[in-house]
C-alpha cells in the first residue's frame, strides 16, 4: 500500500502521532432553492438522494465501498424518519450498509462528518458518507394534542357508540393545527428575535447588518458567475425543468434593504428579512475515509478533516455565540493561531448574528468575563472570510449547511492557495461547532 | 466674525454654567445629545430613587435648563440605576410632615411639577426599566411617551393605597383618562404591580424594550444603554412627526372608551366599586373610597375640581391612624427582610425536609423555587406522591397564569427529590422536619437525621406549638437546634417565625433566617415556649370564640364579628381553616401550660366536634359544612353547642363588647410575650400578627393598636370582662404600665 503524503509547505502539517488521518474525498450539494419553489412538491428524501447519487457521479465510488451513511436533518418528515436510510436506498446504494440520522438544529450535517469521523478514527470504517438535508416546503403540521387525543381514542372505541360519543366531542378549537416554529423549546423565544437582541448587546447597527448581508449576496453572486461554486450538482427536479443554480442569490442596493421593516422586534429592530437567511430547501453529501483506503482507492482527497469541537452556552441570551466559544478551543487543540488560518467560512444564520460574533471573539472583557480565558482569540480578517457567500445569500437548508461549509474551505484552499481552513457555526439550543481543515498536498 | 467669537464665547459660558451646576448636583444628571437632552436620574445614597425633595429640586432646575435652551427639542428621562426608574415618593417625607395642609402642600408641588412636565412643549420620553412605583408612576405617565423593557424588574403600579394613601400627585386625574375607568380603579384600589407586557396592553405604556444579554459590556448596563437609545429615536420621532402619540385602538376598545364617554355608564361604575370597595374594606379603611372621591371630582366637575380633590384628600389621609399604622407595618415589613444575625458560616446548598403533608410540601416548592437542592422524604409513598403533586401544581399554577414557562418549572422542579430513605442527608446543610405535631415522634426523627447528617448540620423542628427546647432534649447538638414555624399555605402566607432556645447559637439562628429571607419570607425570630408567640395569641382568641358560640352566637355571627374589626377571615372560618383537631390540641397543650388564663370556651366542644369528624375544612365539614365550593353552617354544630350551652352575661355581650373580649385576650398575650422576653420588639409582634394571623393591618398590629387605642383604655375595658370572666381579662403588667403612663409607647411617635 502507498505510504500516506503528508507535504509541509509553508506551515507545518496538523498531523497527530497515533491519529488516523482523516480525508474529505469530496463533497456535493444539490442547489439551494428558497423554500415553496421548484422542489415545493417533493419530499425531504429525493433531496438527499439525489445528493447521494450527485456524490456517487463525482467520486465514482463503488457502491459496495462504503461502510455507513449518516445523515443530518432538523425538521423531520414523520414517514421518512431515518431519512439517512431511505435517501440511501433510493440512491442505489447497496441495501447492506446500514444507515442513520442525526440531529443537531443547524450543526446537524456537522454532526454527521464528525461521527463519521468518529467512526473511521476508531476503525470501525474506512469510508463514510456524511450529509444533510432539509426541506422547508413542507412540514409537519400537526393536529392539536385534543384532537389527536380523540383519534388515538377513536382507534379503541369498540362500539358505535362509543365511535360517535368521541366524535361528537370534537369542538371547533380541537381543529385548530400546531404549526412547528423556529423557536427555542427551552425559552419560547423565536431565532430571529434572539438574533435582534443578540445584535443589540454588541451594539450591531442595521447598517452594518445590511451591509454585510449586501457583501454575502455580492460575494455569493460572483462566486456563483465565476463557476466556483463547483459543489453544486444539476436536478433534474420531476415533472419541472433542471435546476443547476442556488436561487436565492439577490445582490440588492443598501436603499432598497432600509426600507425593509423589522421583521421580528418591532418597532426599532434591526433584524429584516434582507439581513436574515431564508427558509431553504435543500441537500449536500460528502464522502470521508481514512487516509489510506483513499489513496488506496486512488483518489486524490481534497483535504485532512482535523480538530473540531462542541459548545453550548445559555439558550437564551448566547443563543447564536457558538462560534465565538468553538473557534479559540479549537485553534487551542490545533496549536494554531487565528493568525494561521487562511479561509474562514462561518454559517451565517443572521448578519447581526455574524457581526455579534466578530466582536465578540474581538473583546478581552467577553473573552475573560464569559469563556474564562485569559485574553480574546481576535477577529477573523474579512479578507479570508467567506469569501464566496454564506447562507445569507446561498441558503440555509438547517441540516444540509455543514458539509456546504466544510466543502467550500476545501475548495477555498485549493483555489486560494492557503493550508489550514476553519468552519464555525451556531445552532439552537445554544450550541455550536468548529472544525479545523488542513489542504491536502498538491 | 463678530458673530462667531460671540457664539464661541456663550456656549463656553454655557459650558461652564453646566458644569458648576452638574457639581452641584448629586441626583439628576443632563446630558446633551444633539437636540436630545438626556436626563438621567440616581439617588447616591440609596438602592432606590425616591421623589425626596432634593430630587425634586434639581430636576425642576434641569427642566429649566432643558426648556431654556432652544438647541434643545425634546427629553428622556431615564434613570441609570438598574433595576429601579423611580419607586415613589419619599415615604420619610410624607411622615416628617406636622399637619393635614403640610402634607397637602407637598401634593400640590407635585402635581405643579408634573403639570409642567405634561405641558412640556418638548415631549418627554419616559424611559422604564425596574420599579415605576406611586409617584415614580405619576412621573411617567406626566411624560408624553413612555418605553418600558421587559425586563421582570419592570413593574408599573400605584401601591400608595396599600399604605392608606392616594396617588398624590396627579395619578387620581391622569390614570383614569389614560387606561379607562376600570383598569385605573384596578390600579388604585388594588395597588397591585402590572408587568411591562400587562401595561403595553393596558395602554399605560407605548412601546417595549427587550432586555439584552451579554455584550460588549454587562446585560443591565447595556440593556438599560439600549433603553435609552430606544427612547431618544422615540423622542426624535415624536419631534419629526414620524411616531404618533395618540394610541392605536382596535375596534373594541374604541366602543369601550365610547361607551364609557357616557356620564350614566360613569356613575354605574362608581356604584359598582364603591360597593366592592366596601363589602371588602368594611368601611375599615379610607383610602379607597377616597381615591373613587378624587376620580369623580376630576371627571364630573374638571381638572381644578379633581387636582384639588387629590391633594387635599391626600394630606387628610397622611394623617389618620390607618395610614401611620399601614406605613408602620411598611417599615417593620422592611426590617424583617434583613437578617440581623448576620451572614452564616455556610449558605444552605441542600436543604432536606421530612414529611410531605402541605407544610412540608409548601416548603419544598419556596425552596427549590430558589435554586436550592431539596430532598422531599415521607414515609410512604402515597404521602410523597401527594406532596410532590403538590409541589408541581403549585409550580403549574404559576405556568398557567404564565409568570413562569414551562421549561422554568421543569427547571425548577429538577432541583427536588422526593425519597422515602435517608440517603443523600449526609450532604445536607439543613434538615427541617414536618412530620406529625407529637414529642415522641420528633424525637424519632431527630435522632434517625441526626445519625446520617453532617456535623455542621442544622436541625429545624416546624411546629406550630411544642415547645423547641423540649425537641432539642433529644439531640446530641442542641446548638445545633432551632424551631422554623412555617404557615399554611406555605407559598401564599408571607411569615416564618424562627424559634430559638437558650442553647441554639447564633450561627445557627443566622442560618435560618438566611434561609426563611432567600425563601422570600418575612422573618420574625422570636423565644422559646409554649406557642412561641404566634400560636400563643391566636390561643386565647380561639378559646374566647369557642366561649362565644357557647353563649349562642352562630359562626356566621361570629365571623361577621372578627371580620367586621378587620381580620380578613372570620374567627369560625379560620378555626375550620386550621382544622379544629388541630385548635384542640394547640388548646390542650397550651391550657396545660397556662392554666386558666387560657381557659374561657369550653376545649371538650373541640373535642366532640373531632370525635364526630367535624375536623374542619379538610374534612368537609367543621363549624362549616363544605360543598362544591359553597359553605354553610353545619346543622348538625346546633345540637353539640347546645350540649354546652352558656348564659351570656349581657353586659359584656354586645357585638362591640364580643369583638373587644376577642382582640384583647389577643393583644394582652402579645404585649405579655414582650414583657416576658419571647419577643424582642414590638416591631416583629406587629409583624408577626399580621402576616401570620391575618390581625388587621390597619390597626398596624397589636402594639401599634395599643398606642393608637390607648392602653389606659384597654385596661379599662379588660377590668370590666375581668369581672365577668376572671383572670382570663387580668391585663398583664406592661400593658398596665402603659396604662399609668400615655406617654409610654411601643413605637416611636410619628407625628
Amino acid at each position: 500500500s502507498m505510504a500516506p503524503v503528508v507535504s509541509t509547505k509553508s506551515k507545518k502539517t496538523l498531523s497527530k502521532t497515533g491519529v488516523k488521518n482523516i480525508v474529505l474525498v469530496d463533497g456535493v450539494r444539490t442547489p439551494f432553492l428558497q423554500s415553496g419553489t421548484t422542489y415545493a412538491d417533493l419530499m425531504p428524501h429525493d433531496l438527499a438522494r439525489t445528493a447521494l447519487q450527485g456524490l456517487l457521479n463525482r467520486t465514482g465510488i463503488p457502491k459496495d465501498a462504503v461502510d455507513y451513511i449518516i445523515y443530518g436533518t432538523v425538521i423531520q418528515e414523520v414517514k421518512t424518519s431515518n431519512v439517512a436510510r431511505e435517501a440511501a436506498l433510493g440512491a442505489g446504494f447497496s441495501d447492506r450498509i446500514p444507515a442513520h440520522t442525526v440531529t443537531m438544529a443547524c450543526i446537524s450535517s456537522n454532526q454527521a462528518m464528525t461521527t463519521a469521523v468518529g467512526m473511521i478514527a476508531a476503525g470501525q470504517c474506512d469510508a463514510v458518507v456524511a450529509g444533510g438535508v432539509e426541506f422547508m416546503s413542507d412540514v409537519p403540521i400537526r393536529h392539536s394534542r385534543k384532537m389527536r387525543k380523540t383519534m388515538l381514542s377513536l382507534n379503541k372505541a369498540k362500539t358505535l357508540g362509543a365511535r360517535l360519543a368521541l366524535l361528537g366531542s370534537i369542538r371547533p378549537a380541537h381543529l385548530a393545527p400546531e404549526l412547528p416554529a423556529v423557536a427555542e423549546f427551552s425559552t419560547e423565544e423565536t431565532m430571529g428575535h434572539s438574533a435582534d437582541r443578540l445584535a443589540a448587546a454588541f451594539g450591531v447597527s442595521r447598517r452594518e447588518q445590511d451591509e454585510y448581508a449586501l457583501r454575502s449576496h455580492s460575494l455569493a453572486k460572483r462566486a456563483q458567475d465565476e463557476g466556483l461554486l463547483s459543489d453544486v450538482v444539476g436536478f433534474k427536479v420531476p415533472g419541472k425543468d433542471i435546476v443547476s443554480k442556488d436561487n436565492g442569490i439577490r445582490p440588492s442596493s443598501m436603499e432598497q434593504m432600509a426600507k425593509l421593516k423589522p421583521a421580528f422586534v418591532k418597532p426599532h429592530g434591526t433584524v429584516t428579512a434582507a439581513n436574515s437567511s431564508y427558509l431553504t430547501d435543500g441537500a449536500s453529501a460528502v464522502l470521508i475515509m481514512s487516509e489510506e483506503k483513499a489513496l488506496a482507492l486512488g483518489y486524490k482527497p481534497k483535504a485532512y478533516l482535523r480538530d473540531f469541537v462542541y459548545v453550548s452556552q445559555d439558550p437564551k441570551d448566547q443563543l447564536l455565540l457558538g462560534p465565538s466559544y468553538a473557534t479559540p478551543k479549537v485553534l487551542e487543540r490545533s496549536g494554531l493561531k487565528l493568525a494561521d488560518i487562511d479561509v474562514f467560512e462561518f454559517h451565517e444564520a443572521f448578519a447581526g448574528q455574524i457581526l455579534s460574533n466578530l466582536k465578540a471573539m474581538d473583546s478581552d472583557w467577553f473573552a475573560k468575563t464569559y469563556m474564562g480565558r485569559t485574553s480574546k482569540v481576535g477577529s477573523p480578517p474579512l479578507d479570508k472570510f467567506n469569501l464566496w457567500g454564506g447562507s445569507l445569500s446561498l441558503g440555509h437548508p438547517f441540516g444540509a449547511t455543514g458539509c456546504r461549509l466544510v466543502t467550500t474551505v476545501a475548495h477555498r484552499l485549493k483555489k486560494e492557495g492557503g493550508q489550514y481552513g476553519l468552519v464555525a457555526a451556531c445552532a439552537a439550543g445554544g450550541q455550536g461547532h468548529a472544525m479545523v481543515i488542513e489542504a491536502y498536498p498538491q | 466674525k463678530m458673530v462667531t467669537r460671540a457664539v464661541a464665547a456663550l456656549s463656553r459660558f454655557t459650558i461652564r454654567a453646566r458644569c458648576i451646576l452638574f457639581a452641584a448636583r448629586s441626583h439628576v444628571n443632563c446630558e446633551i445629545k444633539g437636540d436630545v437632552a438626556v436626563i438621567r436620574i440616581s439617588d447616591p445614597n440609596s438602592k432606590v430613587n425616591t421623589l425626596s425633595l432634593q430630587m425634586q429640586k434639581e430636576m425642576t432646575e434641569v427642566m429649566d435648563e432643558v426648556w431654556g435652551n432652544s438647541a434643545i427639542k425634546c427629553v428622556v428621562m431615564i434613570s441609570s440605576k438598574p433595576g429601579c426608574f423611580i419607586a415613589g415618593a419619599d415615604i420619610n417625607m410624607i411622615q416628617a410632615c406636622k399637619s393635614t395642609e403640610e402634607v397637602t402642600r407637598l401634593s400640590q408641588e407635585g402635581q405643579k411639577i408634573f403639570e409642567k412636565i405634561e405641558k412640556s412643549p418638548k415631549p418627554i420620553v419616559a424611559a422604564i426599566n425596574g420599579s415605576c412605583l406611586g409617584g415614580g408612576l405619576e412621573f411617567a405617565i406626566a411624560c408624553q411617551y413612555r418605553v418600558a423593557t421587559k425586563s421582570k424588574t419592570t413593574v408599573l403600579g400605584t401601591p400608595e393605597v396599600m399604605l392608606g394613601l392616594l396617588p398624590g400627585a396627579g395619578g387620581t386625574q391622569r390614570l383614569p383618562k389614560m387606561i379607562g375607568l376600570p383598569n385605573a380603579f384596578d390600579m388604585m384600589l388594588t395597588g397591585r404591580n402590572i408587568r411591562a407586557d400587562k401595561a403595553k396592553k393596558m395602554g399605560l405604556v407605548h412601546q417595549l424594550v427587550d432586555t439584552l444579554g451579554p455584550g460588549l459590556k454587562s446585560p443591565e448596563e447595556r440593556t438599560i444603554e439600549y433603553l435609552e437609545e430606544v427612547a431618544i429615536d422615540c423622542a426624535r420621532g415624536i419631534v419629526n412627526k414620524k411616531l404618533a402619540l395618540t394610541k392605536e385602538m382596535n375596534m373594541m376598545q374604541k366602543i369601550q372608551d365610547h361607551v364609557m364617554s357616557y356620564s350614566f355608564v360613569q356613575n354605574r361604575i362608581y356604584s359598582t366599586v364603591e360597593k366592592k370597595v366596601l363589602k371588602q374594606t368594611k368601611g375599615l379603611y379610607p383610602a379607597p373610597m377616597k381615591i373613587i372621591e378624587c376620580v369623580k371630582a376630576g371627571m364630573e366637575q374638571g381638572p381644578d375640581a379633581g387636582y384639588l380633590a387629590e391633594s387635599q384628600n391626600f394630606g387628610k389621609l397622611a394623617m389618620t391612624p390607618e395610614s401611620k399604622a399601614l406605613v408602620g407595618l411598611y417599615h417593620g415589613q422592611v426590617a424583617c427582610k434583613k437578617n440581623r444575625f448576620g451572614v452564616p458560616e455556610k449558605e444552605v446548598k441542600t436543604l432536606a425536609i421530612l414529611g410531605a403533608g402541605l407544610i412540608g410540601a409548601g416548603i419544598a416548592q419556596v425552596t427549590v423555587e430558589k435554586s436550592i437542592n431539596t430532598i422531599l422524604k415521607d414515609i410512604t409513598e402515597e404521602a410523597l406522591n401527594q406532596g410532590q403533586h403538590q409541589v408541581y401544581k403549585g409550580l403549574n399554577d404559576k405556568t398557567k397564569k404564565k409568570s413562569i414557562t414551562s421549561f422554568e418549572r421543569d427547571s425548577i422542579l429538577s432541583n427536588l427529590t422526593g425519597q422515602l430513605d435517608y440517603s443523600g442527608f449526609e450532604k445536607a446543610d439543613m434538615v427541617i422536619e414536618a412530620v406529625f405535631e407529637d414529642l415522641a415522634i420528633k424525637h424519632k426523627v431527630l435522632k434517625e437525621v441526626e445519625a446520617v447528617i453532617p456535623p455542621n448540620c442544622v436541625f429545624a423542628s416546624n411546629t406550630a406549638a411544642l415547645a423547641i427546647k423540649d425537641i432539642a432534649a433529644a439531640s446530641k447538638r442542641p446548638e445545633k437546634v432551632v424551631g422554623m414555624h412555617y404557615f399554611s399555605p406555605v407559598d401564599k402566607m408571607q411569615l416564618l417565625e424562627i424559634i430559638t432556645t437558650d442553647k441554639t447559637s447564633k450561627d445557627t439562628t443566622a442560618s435560618a433566617v438566611a434561609l426563611g429571607l432567600k425563601q422570600g419570607k418575612v422573618v420574625i425570630v422570636v423565644g422559646d415556649g409554649p406557642g412561641f408567640y404566634t400560636t400563643r395569641c391566636l390561643a386565647p382568641m380561639l378559646a374566647e370564640a369557642v366561649r362565644v358560640l357557647q353563649e349562642g352566637v352562630d359562626p356566621k355571627k361570629l365571623d361577621s364579628l372578627t371580620t367586621g374589626f378587620g381580620f380578613p377571615v372570620g374567627a369560625a372560618t379560620l378555626a375550620d381553616k386550621l382544622g379544629i383537631d388541630v385548635a384542640a390540641h394547640m388548646a390542650e397543650n397550651l391550657g396545660k401550660a397556662f392554666g386558666s388564663r387560657f381557659g374561657g370556651g369550653n376545649l371538650e366542644l373541640l373535642k366532640t366536634m373531632v370525635a364526630k369528624g367535624f375536623k374542619g375544612r379538610k374534612s368537609g365539614k367543621g363549624f362549616y359544612v363544605y360543598q362544591s365550593g359553597l359553605k354553610d353552617i353545619n346543622p348538625e354544630l346546633k345540637e353539640i353547642v347546645e350540649s354546652y350551652n352558656m348564659m351570656p352575661t349581657p353586659a359584656v355581650s354586645s357585638d362591640s363588647d364580643v369583638q373587644y373580649r376577642l382582640i384583647s385576650r389577643f393583644v394582652n398575650e402579645a404585649v405579655l410575650c414582650l414583657q416576658e422576653g419571647i419577643l424582642t420588639n414590638p416591631v416583629e409582634g406587629d409583624i408577626g400578627a399580621v402576616f401570620g394571623l391575618g390581625f388587621p393591618p390597619f390597626l398596624g398590629g397589636p402594639f401599634r393598636f395599643v398606642d393608637n387605642f390607648g392602653a389606659d383604655k384597654l385596661v379599662e375595658k379588660m377590668k370590666t370582662f375581668e369581672e365577668v370572666f376572671g383572670n382570663q381579662f387580668t391585663p398583664c403588667q406592661l400593658l398596665l404600665d402603659h396604662a399609668k403612663d400615655p406617654s409610654r409607647k411601643f413605637h416611636r411617635l410619628i407625628h
